[in-house]
C-alpha cells in the first residue's frame, strides 16, 4: 500500500510564560490509506498536537504532515475532525448542523435535493435520522458524539481525525458507538486517526497502535500492529489471546515506566514544570 | 375548626403562600409605597423659593395638568387647520386661480410632543451607533491586530462626556448640513449625533469581548470546515455572541438616553430636556413639580426602553430558556 498520509520529523515549540516548552520532537510515521491508527499516551504527551498538526488548526515548529504529496498548512474539510466536546454549535438542529458542513464542501457539486438525502443517509449511518430536528442540548451525549460523527463523514474527508471521540461518555454508550464506528468503518474504509486513553478501545478498532512518550520532547515510543480479524466482536475477543497480548503490550507500555523518555530534553530551565496543557488554549490533551 | 387553623398556622405553608404572593406583587409594591410616603415626607420640609419641594401628590396633579394641556393645544391646532382649509376653500371658490397658502400651526410644543423628540432623537442616535459599533466590534473580536490598533482610541473616546462633544457636533453639523429642503431639523441631529458618539462605545467594547470569546472548538469547527467568512460570522459568531451585543446595547441606549437629556438642556434642542429648562427658566410655582413629573418620566422612558432590549434580544437569541434581568 502506498504511504498516504506521512508525518516527518514534526516538532513542536510552545511559548510559555516561563519560557519555550518543546511539546514534540521528531515525530515520524506513515499511515496507508484506509488504515485506522490509534494514538495513545498519557495525558500532556502531545497526542492532541500531532493531531491538531494534522489537521491544520495548528502549525509544526519543524518538519511537517503530507497529505498525498501534499503539505498540510491549513484546516479543510479534506482532513475533518471529530472533536471530544462533540462541537455541536447548539442554535443549530442536528441536521443543520450536518447542513452547515455539506453546503460548504459541496456548494455546487450536489443539488439542493442531493444535499438533503446526502444530509439524512448520514445521520442514518450513526442512527440519528430520527432525532434530525432536535436541538444539541435535547439529546443525550452520546447522541451528540454520533452527530459530530456524522458531521465529519458527511465531508467525505480524506483522512477522519477523531480527538478522544468517547472520552466523554459512559462506558456503555462509548461501546456502543465504537460498534458504530465499527460497523461504518467496514463500509466507508476511510483512514481514521484517532486519539484515545481507552487500551481497549485502541485495540478494538486500530490495524495500529502508536504509543507517544511523555513529554517534554515527546515522541513515537513504539507502534504495536493489531492483527485480528475483522469483523471484530468485542465479546468473543475478551476471551482471545491475541487481543489480550495486545492489550498486555500496550498497558506495560503505558504503566511499567516504559512511556518516560530516558533523557528529558529542556530547552531553558524552568519550563521543565511547564504541563503541555497549560501552554496554550489551543491544545488539549 | 381547629384542625384549619392549625393548617393555617403551620410555618411551612404560611410562609410558602406569602413568599409566593410576595415575590410577585407583595414586594415591590411594598416599596414603592414607603418610597411614596418617605418622598412625600421628605418634600414637605424642603423649602424653595418656588415653593415646596414637589411631593408625589404635586406630580400628580401636574401630570394631568399636562395631559389637559395636550389635548387643548391638540384641539387648538385642529381648529387652526379646520379655519385655514375654510379660508382657502372659500377663496378656491371664487377665484379658482387664487393664490392658496397652507401654513403649519407652529404652537408651543406640548410635554407630549417633548417627550416624542426626545424618543426620535434617542432612537435614530442609537440606531447610527449600533450600526458602526456592531461591525466594528466584531472585526475588532475577529482579528487581534485591529483590536490592538482601535482599542487606544475606544479607550481615549469613552469617559469624554456628552457636553464636550456638543459644541463641536453643532459646528459640524450648521458647517456641513446645508439642504434646500431639510430632511431632519439641524437641533434634532445635533442631539442624536452627539448621543450616537456616547453611546457607541459600550456596544463596541462588549460586541468585541463577545466575538473574541466565542468557544474556540466551535471556530475550530467552522476553521475546518472551511466556512467562508460572511458565512463564519453569520452562522458561527454571531449567534454565538448575541448576549454579549445586546448586553453591550442596554448599556449604549442607557447612556444615549441620558445624554439626551442633558445635550436637549445645554443646546436649547427640543426634548425633555429643554422642557426642563424652560420650567426652570419660567420660575412659576408649578414649574417645580413639572420638572419632577419629566424626571420621572425621565426613569420610566427609561425602563420601558431596557425592557425593550430585553425583548429584542429574546428575539433573535437561540437560547430562549436564558435567565436575562
Amino acid at each position: 500500500m502506498d504511504r498516504y498520509l506521512e508525518l516527518s520529523k514534526i516538532g513542536k515549540i510552545f511559548d510559555t510564560d516561563s519560557g519555550t516548552y518543546e511539546a514534540l520532537a521528531d515525530v515520524s510515521l506513515k499511515i496507508n490509506r484506509g488504515e485506522f491508527v490509534s494514538l495513545i499516551g498519557h495525558s500532556g504527551c502531545g497526542k492532541s498536537t500531532v493531531l491538531n498538526i494534522i489537521a491544520g488548526l495548528e502549525r509544526a515548529t519543524s518538519g511537517g504532515a503530507i497529505l498525498e504529496g501534499e503539505e498540510i498548512t491549513d484546516p479543510g474539510p479534506e482532513r475533518a475532525v471529530v472533536f471530544q466536546s462533540h462541537a455541536l454549535m447548539p442554535w443549530l438542529t442536528v441536521f443543520e448542523n450536518v447542513e452547515l458542513a455539506v453546503n460548504q464542501v459541496f456548494r455546487t457539486r450536489k443539488s439542493r435535493t442531493e444535499k438533503h438525502d446526502w444530509i439524512l443517509h448520514n445521520l442514518e449511518l450513526v442512527q440519528m435520522a430520527g432525532a434530525a430536528n432536535k436541538l444539541p442540548h435535547e439529546i443525550s451525549g452520546g447522541m451528540q458524539q454520533r452527530v459530530g460523527i456524522a458531521r465529519c463523514l458527511a465531508m467525505q474527508p480524506k483522512v477522519v481525525l477523531m480527538d478522544e471521540p468517547f472520552g466523554a461518555l459512559d462506558a456503555l454508550t462509548r461501546a456502543r458507538l465504537q460498534d458504530t464506528l465499527m460497523n461504518i468503518q467496514a463500509e466507508l474504509r476511510n483512514t481514521v486517526v484517532m486519539i484515545t486513553h481507552d487500551v481497549d478501545e485502541a485495540v478494538l478498532l486500530s490495524d495500529r497502535i502508536v504509543m507517544m512518550s511523555n513529554g517534554p520532547a515527546a515522541g513515537i515510543a513504539r507502534v504495536l500492529d493489531v492483527h485480528l480479524p475483522r469483523p471484530r466482536n468485542r465479546l468473543a475477543l475478551a476471551e482471545d489471546a491475541d487481543f489480550n497480548h495486545c492489550r498486555h503490550q500496550v498497558l506495560d507500555f503505558l504503566y511499567s515506566g516504559r512511556h518516560l523518555r530516558e533523557e528529558l530534553v529542556v530547552i531553558r530551565s524552568g519550563s521543565s514544570n511547564t504541563d503541555a496543557n497549560s501552554g496554550s488554549g489551543h491544545i488539549a490533551a | 375548626m381547629a384542625e384549619a387553623t392549625e393548617r393555617l398556622l403551620a410555618p411551612g405553608a404560611y410562609f410558602d403562600r406569602v413568599n409566593a404572593l410576595g415575590r410577585s406583587a407583595l414586594l415591590p409594591a411594598l416599596g414603592i409605597t414607603t418610597f411614596l410616603l418617605l418622598w412625600q415626607l421628605a418634600a414637605s420640609s424642603i423649602e424653595t423659593s418656588l415653593g415646596d419641594f414637589p411631593g408625589p401628590r404635586d406630580v400628580w396633579v401636574q401630570t394631568s395638568n399636562l395631559v389637559d394641556e395636550h389635548w387643548s393645544e391638540r384641539a387648538r391646532a385642529e381648529a387652526f387647520y379646520e379655519r385655514q382649509e375654510q379660508r382657502n376653500a372659500e377663496r378656491l371658490a371664487r377665484d379658482a386661480d387664487a393664490p392658496v397658502r397652507w401654513r403649519a400651526y407652529t404652537g408651543k410644543p406640548t410635554f407630549f410632543d417633548q417627550v416624542a423628540t426626545s424618543l426620535a432623537t434617542v432612537a435614530f442616535g442609537f440606531c447610527l451607533a449600533a450600526l458602526v459599533a456592531v461591525p466594528l466590534g466584531i472585526l475588532c473580536g475577529l482579528s487581534d491586530p485591529i483590536y490592538r490598533a482601535v482599542n487606544p482610541v475606544i479607550q481615549v473616546f469613552k469617559p469624554v462626556s456628552p457636553l464636550a462633544w456638543l459644541p463641536l457636533v453643532t459646528m459640524v453639523v450648521s458647517a456641513t448640513y446645508v439642504a434646500e429642503n431639510p430632511l431632519f431639523e439641524k437641533s434634532f441631529l445635533n442631539s442624536a449625533f452627539t448621543v450616537a458618539l456616547c453611546c457607541i462605545w459600550p456596544t463596541v467594547i462588549n460586541t468585541t469581548v463577545g466575538v473574541a470569546g466565542v468557544d474556540r472548538t466551535l471556530v475550530d469547527v467552522s476553521r475546518v470546515i472551511g466556512l467562508r467568512p460572511l458565512t463564519h460570522i453569520r452562522k458561527v459568531i454571531l449567534p454565538a455572541a448575541i448576549p454579549m451585543i445586546f448586553t453591550g446595547l442596554r448599556l449604549s441606549l442607557a447612556t444615549g438616553w441620558m445624554v439626551l437629556i442633558a445635550a436637549e438642556m445645554l443646546a436649547q434642542n427640543p426634548g425633555l430636556g429643554k422642557f426642563i429648562w424652560d420650567e426652570f427658566q419660567n420660575g412659576s410655582s408649578d414649574s417645580l413639580g413639572r420638572i419632577m413629573v419629566a424626571v420621572v418620566t425621565i426613569g420610566i422612558v427609561g425602563f420601558l426602553l431596557d425592557q425593550l432590549m430585553l425583548v429584542l434580544q429574546r428575539r433573535f437569541s437561540w437560547d430562549k430558556q436564558a435567565i436575562l434581568r
